[in-house]
This record gives C-alpha cells, sequence and structure tokens, in this order.
C-alpha cells in the first residue's frame, strides 16, 4: 500500500481541520473497512487522521435540540454499544442489528461512525481490475449485468446498484436517529434516513456529508416507540455475512393491536437504509394480518427494479417483514425483550 | 533402495488416542510457517506478483518506470527479465516466460522489494500494456464436448456396460433423470500459498506450504535446469491444503525465479512471496464447476436396471484437468446396465486442480441426490433402496470388494439418527418458524496407494528410535500417526520414537494427498522397520541405521479396495425467510483401522463441515465477461461458519483391513466430504418439497413454497 501519514487528533475541531483542508486526508475510524480499502488499492489517501481516540466514546442521555436523546459518542465500539443496558432495554432493534454484523473481533474494533459510513461491499468495488463507477466515477457499472445477488431492488441507478452494508444504519433509520456532524463551520444535525444518499448520476457519493465534515455522536430520541422494535436480517450463512435483506419495525400498539404508529426501514434494498414509508401508511392504524403485510410490502416495491440475480429480494422482504411485524406485535411476555 | 513387502502389524498404540504432538507448538505460536522462515538478521526481499487484467492475449510492454521510483523497490521482473527457464511445457508452472496470457489473474510480473508494503504498492504502480484478444470464460455444459484423453487419477474417460435400451424399455421401469450441478469451489485454506527461498549459486532452499516436499522438487528442479539434489524443500508445519498444495502452482516457481534473480548478485538472500486471498482465487487451483446428467432406470421396487453418469467440466486451454466426476457410478450401485462419460470444455481460464475428494464430491452429490429421487419415485425407503441394490462384486472391475459395510454404515447410521420416526412425505414437519426434515446420503472413497516411498530408522540411545520421512504433516496429524506406527512397528512406546517430516532432506515421500499419506507413508515405514531388525538385530547398536521402502502393498490385483460410509440430516427451512440450517448430523464410516480416533474425527468431522458449506454456502462465480472469479476473498466466497454447524456425530464401524495396509487402515481425509451435500440437499427436500439440483442451496429456492404436487 501506499506510504502515508498518520495523524492522531487530539480533537473534534483539529481533525476537521486537517482532513477538510486536504483532498487527500481522510478519517480513520477502527480501521476496519478503510485498511482493506488501503491495501486493495481502493482508495489512496495521503494522510489518515484516527479519529477513533477522541473523547467520543461516550453514551450519555442528554437533552438534545428537540428533547431528550441518548447521545452515542461516534467512537463508541460497536461490542460496547450493543452491550449497553440502556440500548437492550430501550432499543432492541438497534442490538440487534449490530449483533447481527460482522463478528465479534470486528465489532471490538469498529466504531459506531465507521460503521455508518463503511462502503459498499460491491464485489467490483472492492476489486480494482473492473470498472465501477463508485471507485472510479465514469468507468462504468461492472454490476449490472455482472454478479447481481446483492444488488439493489429500489432507488437504483444505471450508473450503480449497488447496496449499503451497515445493519446499523438500518436499525438506526427506524428508531428515527440523527448523526451529529461537525465541519468546518460548525455543527449540523442530520437524520440517519438522510445521511446516506442514492447513486443517481453520482455514485461515488455515499453520502451528504462533504470532504471533511466529521460524525462525532448519533442522537437517539427517548420515545416510546422504540421499546417494541426489532431486527431481522437474512443472510448466506448464519453469521459473519451481509445481510440479503434486512427489516428494522419500530411499533407503537394499542390494547387490540392496531399499530397506531411504526416505523420500517430495509437494509439490502437500496444504496441507502431504505425507510418503508408506503408500507407503514398501509400499516398505520391497522391491525396487521399476513394480507396486510403482503400489500404492504407490494405497495413500498411498486418501483422496485429486480433483476434475474435478485428478484428473490421481493419474496425475501415480505417474509422478514412480516416476521419483524409478528415478534414486535406478539404479547410482550414473548417478544419485548432484547 | 531396498524394498521389501511389509507384514501387517500389531497394534499396540494404534487405535488408541494420542495427543497431537506438535499441538503445543501450535497453539503457542512456536510453530514456524512457510513465510515465517525469515532471518530476522537480513530481512528477506519481499516479492509481489502483478497479475494480468486481461483473459487472453498478449503483453506488449511492462512499464515499471513508476514503481521502481518506489522507495524501497529493488527491481521489477516481466517476461523479459525473469530468469530463463529449461523447460516450459507446463504452461501453468512457467511463468514469466513468455508474452501470452492465457487467464486473468496470469502472473505478469513481479515486484521485488525492502518489504511487503513497498512490493506491494510498487505492483500497483507497475503498468501493463496488453494487446487484448477475445476470450471464452463462460462454462455451459454445451459447450464441454472434448473428451478428455482419461480423467484425474488415471480413469478411463468414458466406460459403459450393459444394454442401456433394453434397461429403459422394461415395461413398467420408473425413470428418474435430472441434471445437477456444482460450483466452481475454492481450496483456500487458512494459510495462503507461500514460501521463502534462497539461491547461493548450489542450492535453492525453500520452505514451502505444500502438500508434498519431494513433488515440488522434482517438478522445479528440472525446469529451472537443476539436478533435484540441489532444491531443497522444507515444509515443517503447513497450515493446510485441501488439495491446493498438492502440486506446484505458480507462486512457488514465481518465488524460485525471485530467489534466482535476487541470489545470482548477493547468494543467499531469502525471498519471501505470500499469496494474497484473492490471488488464491487465481492461482492456487479450484474444483471446477461439474454438471451431470443423471439417469435412473428401476425395477418398480427400486432394483436398478441402469444408471447413466455423463459429467462435464471446464479446464483451462493450455493445461487439462478432468475432474473425474463419474467414477463413482461405475462402481457404487449395481445394475445391469451403465454408462458413464465425462466431456470438457476448454476455456482460457485458471488451472483448475485437486480440491478434497475430485471426482467423488460432485459425482456423489448428483447420483447420492438421484437415488433419492428414485426413492420418492419407487415409495421405497431411501435406506433399503440403498441396500437393494449393494453389488456383490465391484461392477467395473469384477473384482470382490475388500469388505463392502456401506449397509452396516447406512444402519447404523439410521439407528443412531433415529431414522425409522421419520415422515416419509414432505413438508410434514414443523418447528415453530422452520420447516425440519432428514435425509440420507451413501459415500465412498477408493483406497490409492502411492508407491516409492523411503523412510530411514536409526537406532538412538535409551532403547529409543528416530524415524525420518519426507512427508508432510498438513495439519491432520500425520506427524502422531506415524509416530503411532512406528511405535507398532518397532515395538516400543510411542515415546520412545521421534518422528521427522517435512524436507527433501529426508527420504523420499508422496503427497499428503488421494487420502493415501498415512497408508503409503505407513507402509514403508512398516517395511524399513522390518529391514533394520534384519539389519540390525532386535537390540540394535545405537547409531545403526537403515533406508529402506515396501513393495506395493494393497491387494489391488485381488481386490477392489473401497472405503464406504453414510451421511444422515436434519436440515431446518425458515418458512418466512428460506434461510436453511443444518441442525443435525451423522455420519458412519467404514474406514479400516481408525489409528488415532482423535486426529481421525478430525478429519471425518472437517470433510463433513466442509460437506456442509459446499451443500449451502460455497459459490465462485466467475464473470465470464472478465474471465476471473470475483466472488475472491472470504467475505464474499462464503464458507461455513461455527454458527452453520449444528450437532455433528461421527462414529466408524469396528475393523482392521490389511489388505490395505499393514496398519490395517484405509485413507480417512476425503471420505466426510462425499455424499454430504447430498444428504443436506435430500433433507432439504423433505423439509420443504422442494428439490435443488444445484448446489449450493440458497434461501431464495425456498421463498414462497408452491403447493405439493
Ligand atoms: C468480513 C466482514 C464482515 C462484515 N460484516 C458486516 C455485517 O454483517 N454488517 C455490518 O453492518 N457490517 C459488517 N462489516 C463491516 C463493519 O461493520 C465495518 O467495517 C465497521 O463498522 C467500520 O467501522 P470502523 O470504525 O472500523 O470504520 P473505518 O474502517 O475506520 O472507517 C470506515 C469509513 O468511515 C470513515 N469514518 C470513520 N469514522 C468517521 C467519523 N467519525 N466521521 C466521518 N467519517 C468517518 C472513514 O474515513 C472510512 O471511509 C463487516 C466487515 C468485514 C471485514
Ligand atoms: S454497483 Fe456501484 S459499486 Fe458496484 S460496480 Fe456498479 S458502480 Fe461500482
Amino acid at each position: 500500500m501506499k506510504e502515508l501519514t498518520y495523524v492522531r487528533a487530539t480533537d473534534a475541531a483539529e481533525a476537521v481541520a486537517a482532513v477538510s483542508g486536504d483532498e487527500h486526508a481522510t478519517f480513520l475510524g477502527g480501521g476496519t473497512n478503510l485498511v482493506d480499502h488501503l491495501k486493495l488499492g481502493i482508495t489512496t489517501p495521503t494522510t489518515l487522521v484516527d479519529v477513533s481516540r477522541l473523547a467520543t466514546d461516550e453514551i450519555d442521555p442528554v437533552d438534545g435540540p428537540s428533547g431528550p436523546v441518548l447521545r452515542i459518542g461516534a467512537g463508541v465500539r460497536n461490542s460496547d454499544l450493543a452491550a449497553h443496558p440502556l440500548l437492550r432495554s430501550r432499543w432492541p432493534a438497534v442490538v440487534r442489528a449490530l449483533l447481527a454484523g460482522a463478528s465479534g473481533q470486528i465489532r471490538h474494533q469498529a466504531t459506531t461512525g465507521g460503521n455508518l459510513l463503511q462502503r459498499t461491499r460491491c464485489v467490483y468495488f472492492q476489486d480494482v481490475t473492473t470498472p465501477c463507477n463508485k471507485r472510479e466515477p465514469g468507468s462504468g457499472c461492472s454490476a449490472l449485468e455482472g454478479y447481481g445477488r446483492y444488488n439493489s431492488l429500489l432507488g437504483a441507478s444505471d450508473d450503480c446498484v449497488a447496496v449499503h452494508p451497515s445493519d446499523l444504519a438500518v436499525a438506526l433509520v427506524a428508531v428515527d436517529a440523527v448523526v451529529v456532524v461537525l465541519g468546518p463551520d460548525g455543527e449540523r444535525r442530520v437524520p440517519v434516513a438522510d445521511l446516506h444518499r442514492l447513486p443517481g448520476s453520482h455514485p461515488e457519493q455515499d453520502t451528504v456529508l462533504a470532504h471533511g465534515e466529521l460524525v462525532t455522536a448519533v442522537e437517539l430520541p427517548m420515545t416510546e416507540l422504540t421499546r417494541r422494535s426489532t431486527y431481522v436480517k437474512t443472510r448466506d450463512r448464519a453469521s459473519y455475512a451481509f445481510a440479503l435483506v434486512s427489516v428494522a419495525v419500530a411499533v407503537d400498539l394499542a390494547e387490540d393491536g392496531t399499530l397506531t404508529d411504526l416505523r420500517i426501514a430495509w437494509g439490502g434494498a437500496a444504496h441507502k437504509p431504505w425507510r418503508a414509508e408506503a408500507a407503514e401508511a398501509v400499516l398505520r392504524g391497522q391491525v396487521p394480518t399476513e394480507d396486510l403485510v403482503r400489500q404492504a410490502v407490494d405497495a413500498e416495491l411498486r418501483d422496485a427494479r429486480p433483476g434475474p440475480d435478485n428478484a428473490y429480494k421481493v419474496a425475501m422482504l415480505r417474509g422478514a417483514t412480516a416476521l419483524a411485524l409478528r415478534d414486535v406485535t406478539a404479547p410482550l411476555a414473548e417478544g419485548a425483550s432484547a | 533402495m531396498t524394498t521389501l513387502r511389509a507384514e501387517p502389524l500389531t497394534a499396540r498404540s494404534m487405535g488408541t488416542h494420542h495427543d497431537r504432538v506438535d499441538g503445543p507448538e501450535k497453539v503457542t505460536g512456536r510453530a514456524p510457517y512457510a513465510a515465517e522462515h525469515a532471518d530476522p538478521a537480513s530481512p528477506p526481499v519481499a516479492a509481489w506478483m502483478v497479475t494480468s487484467t486481461v483473459a487472453r492475449g498478449r503483453v506488449l510492454r511492462v512499464d515499471a518506470s513508476a514503481a521502481v521510483e518506489h522507495p524501497g523497490v529493488l527491481r521489477v521482473l516481466d517476461h523479459e527479465s525473469a530468469p530463463r527457464l529449461a523447460d516450459t511445457e507446463d504452461e501453468e508452472l512457467a511463468v514469466l516466460q513468455d508474452d501470452r496470457v492465457r487467464f486473468r489473474g496470469q502472473v505478469v510480473a513481479l515486484v521485488l522489494a525492502d518489504t511487503a508494503e513497498a512490493a506491494r504498492e510498487g505492483a500497483r504502480l507497475v503498468r501493463v500494456h496488453y494487446a487484448e484478444e477475445p476470450h471464452e470464460a463462460a462454462y455451459d455444459a454445451s459447450t464441454a464436448t472434448y473428451s478428455p484423453e482419461g480423467v484425474n487419477a488415471g480413469h478411463e474417460t468414458d466406460w459403459a456396460d450393459g444394454d442401456l435400451e433394453a434397461a429403459r424399455g422394461t415395461t413398467g421401469a420408473v425413470v428418474v433423470e435430472g441434471d445437477y450441478s456444482t460450483p466452481h469451489e475454492f481450496n483456500s485454506p487458512m494459510e495462503p500459498h507461500a514460501a521463502v527461498v534462497s539461491w547461493d549459486g548450489t542450492t535453492l532452499t525453500m520452505w514451502d506450504s505444500t502438500q508434498a516436499v519431494h513433488a515440488v522438487a522434482r517438478t522445479l528442479a528440472p525446469m529451472l535446469g537443476l539436478d533435484p539434489a540441489q532444491v531443497r524443500v522444507a515444509a515443517p508445519y503447513v497450515g493446510g491444503g485441501f488439495g491446493s498444495k498438492g502440486l506446484p502452482h505458480a507462486p512457488e516457481m514465481v518465488a524460485a525465479l525471485a530467489a534466482l534473480a535476487v541470489g545470482t548478485d548477493d547468494p543467499g538472500r531469502r525471498v519471501r512471496l505470500v499469496t494474497t486471498r484473492q490471488q488464491m482465487f487465481a492461482l492456487a487451483g479450484y474444483r471446477t464447476a461439474t454438471r451431470s446428467a443423471v439417469r435412473l432406470v428401476a425395477e418398480p421396487d427400486g432394483t436398478l436396471l441402469s444408471v447413466e453418469h455423463d459429467a462435464t467440466s471446464q479446464t483451462s486451454r493450455f493445461k487439462e484437468f478432468a475432474e473425474q466426476t463419474a467414477t463413482a457410478a461405475r462402481m457404487m450401485y449395481a445394475a445391469p446396465a451403465r454408462r458413464t462419460t465425462h466431456r470438457v470444455a476448454g476455456l482460457d481460464v485458471n488451472v483448475p486442480s485437486w480440491m478434497r475428494a475430485p471426482g467423488e464430491m460432485p459425482g456423489m452429490f448428483a447420483l447420492e441426490v438421484a437415488m433419492d429421487e428414485l426413492a420418492v419415485a419407487t415409495g421405497v425407503d431411501p435406506v433399503t433402496l440403498r441396500e437393494r441394490n449393494e453389488p456383490a462384486t465391484d461392477p467395473e472391475t469384477g473384482k470382490p470388494w475388500n469388505e463392502r459395510r456401506l449397509v452396516e454404515c447406512l444402519v447404523r447410521g439410521a439407528e443412531r439418527f433415529g431414522w425409522a420416526d421419520r415422515p416419509t412425505a414432505p413438508r410434514a414437519t414443523r418447528d415453530g418458524d422452520w420447516w425440519v426434515g432428514t435425509g440420507v446420503a451413501a459415500a465412498t472413497y477408493p483406497t490409492l496407494y502411492m508407491p516409492g516411498n523411503e523412510a530411514r530408522i536409526e537406532t538412538l540411545d535409551d532403547g529409543r528410535y528416530a524415524v525420518s520421512i519426507g512427508a508432510v504433516d498438513i495439519g491432520t496429524g500425520a506427524r502422531t500417526v506415524l509416530k503411532q506406527i512406528s511405535a507398532d512397528a518397532l515395538g516400543v512406546d510411542p515415546a520412545a520414537v521421534e518422528v521427522h517430516v517435512g524436507d527433501t532432506d529426508l527420504p523420499f515421500a508422496t503427497v499428503a494427498g488421494g487420502s493415501a499419506g498415512t497408508a503409503s507413508w505407513g507402509t514403508a515405514i512398516a517395511a524399513a522397520v522390518q529391514q533394520h531388525r534384519a539389519d540390525h538385530g532386535a537390540h540394535p547398536e545405537v547409531g545403526t541405521h537403515t533406508t529402506a521402502g515396501a513393495e506395493p502393498y494393497p491387494d489391488m490385483e485381488g481386490h477392489s479396495l473401497h472405503s464406504f460410509g453414510a451421511t444422515f440430516a436434519e436440515v431446518r427451512v425458515h418458512a418466512w425467510t428460506g434461510e436453511l440450517r443444518v441442525s443435525r448430523m451423522v455420519g458412519v464410516y467404514s474406514v479400516g483401522r481408525v489409528i488415532n480416533p482423535t486426529t481421525s474425527r478430525s478429519q471425518l468431522l472437517g470433510g463433513m463441515v466442509m460437506g456442509i458449506s459446499g451443500a449451502l454456502h460455497e459459490d465462485g462465480h466467475r464473470d465470464p465477461r472478465f474471465g476471473h472469479v470475483v466472488t475472491q476473498d472470504l467475505a464474499t466466497y462464503h464458507v461455513a461458519a461455527h454458527a452453520d454447524i449444528g450437532d455433528l456425530q461421527v462414529e466408524w464401524l469396528d475393523e482392521v483391513d490389511e489388505l490395505a495396509t499393514p496398519m490395517g487402515g484405509r485413507g480417512i481425509g476425503e471420505i466426510g466430504i462425499v455424499g454430504t451435500a447430498a444428504s443436506v440437499a435430500n433433507a432439504a427436500w423433505h423439509a420443504t418439497g422442494v428439490r435443488v439440483r444445484d448446489l449450493p442451496l440458497t434461501a431464495d429456492a425456498f421463498l414462497d413454497l408452491p403447493p405439493l404436487s
């Protein structure tokens, strides 16, 4: 790999200054994704600014701009986050998503910020000898007519059909989480649902963040909705594999089983964690039956463009969504705790 | 060399547990693997392979100008500047000798640098200019039209017997036919192919990760224009091979060429080459994808009238490897009529090679799923169906069996598994969100023997002996079982025997492969001990030594020697997501005497795990547009993880087979993978009613289950 300079930032502002002022600099979290990319030549920065040791490893209930939130520092390791008692009792979907991801060793090393900003696992993106618009804009998309098992169903473009790989991000969308971002011009908040982009004609841009913008924290609003939440992930082996599809759901349930409010987010479906609002609309105010869930999923997939290799994802999303809803609407005794 | 007929041994240590003798070194990290043979005082030169990014054509120019500017890069070798080979007939091994690009991923340049990091960056900076030519890399059974001269392991390409027309025309006959496929599969052992090599002007010394040190020396030496005695190969510890290290592949030759280039100016300087995981998918062999058209014709009670197995596979255009997929169908079941054929497609792709149970693994997947389909079609229990088709003698050779105990394996397995309680109908058992089913398949593996092995027996003090043989322990426990065999041959306690393996300085030994390592090496040790006793008596002087080998031992003339087994699988298929899990498996094997129950259990269990992995996960996806496999790392080429493996139980029949070896044992390295995937596919059918004939079985096949017909 290319020789590079390693800088350990002492505070967030310094890290932002170091990266935003140098187009060849990049942030380093736990390095579980970025270091692979350095070795494979997918990215060739000249400077790494290590943000994994900033004082961003706290998990605290605080008052956010729009009410009480649980603030998770961007440096919190995936394994620590998954083990946190408050998360386990109030955000089971988030915990389950974390534990369904990667391996124990990787979760121990991976950071919250790095997890959200990990890049696609598209096999052509990972192979510098093949064309890929995301890696090399304008070179073409090898996945369009290539290996398509993991390709996206929704929101893809002719320039890129990759999916976003993070499990955590999908769960965070379902619990209305917000990322706190520090840039050269100060701090801003971006809902996780708006953090990642659809590829359009610029698949090289994964997110709405500008170069040098640092994720410093993730805030989870303290709502009742998230207590009844879960995460269902399907994969090609029982552990240590990225999602074929995944479903995060969070619901408010009336005594009679009516879904008074809900969030559904899908992974493995699109270039970003996919908030399934059309499906939510079909189910909101209803008691979910198998038929209704099918209608809801079909409503969301109206614009899906399955190819021969990923058409299975339609039925799989239907099954996984129904399963997730079944699990969170089952009597409390059976389904509520993490 | 003296050779003599080995006499059967009396078992004292054989058959009992013995701890792995190299366990402590391995678990404490003190066992040096190939790449670790570095001299701290003089770090090795790092070598990094640049591989082709076109599948066919010519290299016009290797532009190394940027690479050599990079700090730490020493030089770049290409097809013009690499040392010349004396013999370039083997086009897989004749690396950097001409400008032809034969497949994507071929070595086209080599960067030498002070550090691995600098070498890798240098490799990234090398610009290779090609004249690209159209290539063909899509394997399609319809293009597999040529007949190889023979297939792997010396089998005939085609073999037929009896009257197929008559079988098909039998009134009331039940016919089952289908196309079965297995994908490209990659051995990818934990330790990648790696070597540390030096050239001092006379001797090429190579620490290699190989299954056969002598074969590496004997293959490389003439190509390098050296005498085999000038090439020393050592492989003290190897982190797995699964066949991929059975034959030397390009990385070994690259490392040797690099050492020659470096050693010419700096005699004895070591060079280190480590293959990346991605390069392993192009340069280390693989199991070709296969397609099998199988047709079984049977009486209504399941008695076979004919077996047809027409297999196709693909190979590289420049070096042939023809998988012997249909050979098991020649001997597995009795049938008056039979046809087995092999056809191959030659493509512009990397060379396939050995992978655990070549032939039997894909072939028995096809045959054993077809047998399950026949069981369903005839309404005969799958265990009974196999019993009903037991051949009294080997249908292929007409010879009597050594001891064919397949039925006992099936019966014992059925009992231990609880087969009798199984509903016959599919999709009949539901446990919560899961459909549950069970399936069975038979396994077989031939008893192979490799001639030419020699062992050296030396008398040490205190009644101890040193036994030396250039065999390789690739992690199987060979060191340990050879110690036990030596002890029994010598009539001493295993603690009184030192075993030395893994070096061409030791007597000649054949490959750790074909499930024939322990059998072939052990036979030589038995003979050498006899000769040592003949030379030096029962109470030899310290320092006396004898080197000898055995005459071919197994009774191949008089008998057809095979091992058999049966696996029973319980599979769960998730009713909502289609995901599959193998919750339970029982494997019962007939393999002759089990020399060490501990290491043997690991071999059989490991074979079953690899079979489950092949059943559910492994899928090397070649993108024909580019010509290489794009699932080229272990995040995308899935192998079974711990969580995929449920309750596995292994058992073997109590048995001593002195027709096969003086130890009474037969090989155990491969049979565990044979039939395993079929038992999983058969269980998945039983769970769901969906018949999958293509590996791997993935969740998409089990979504939205169709109504049962
Ligand atoms: C074999 C394997 C299997 C895996 N399986 C899964 C899985 O099933 N599910 C899953 O979700 N993940 C999986 N992962 C991915 C893993 O979760 C990510 O690699 C990890 O979360 C990345 O975190 P990190 O801190 O190591 O990020 P890094 O590698 O350090 O960084 C990743 C990216 O984020 C940027 N970055 C890091 N921190 C910040 C910050 N604070 N602000 C702005 N940018 C930042 C970096 O510049 C880089 O571009 C797997 C990984 C591997 C290797
Ligand atoms: S899908 Fe996207 S990431 Fe994959 S090859 Fe196409 S452009 Fe690259």
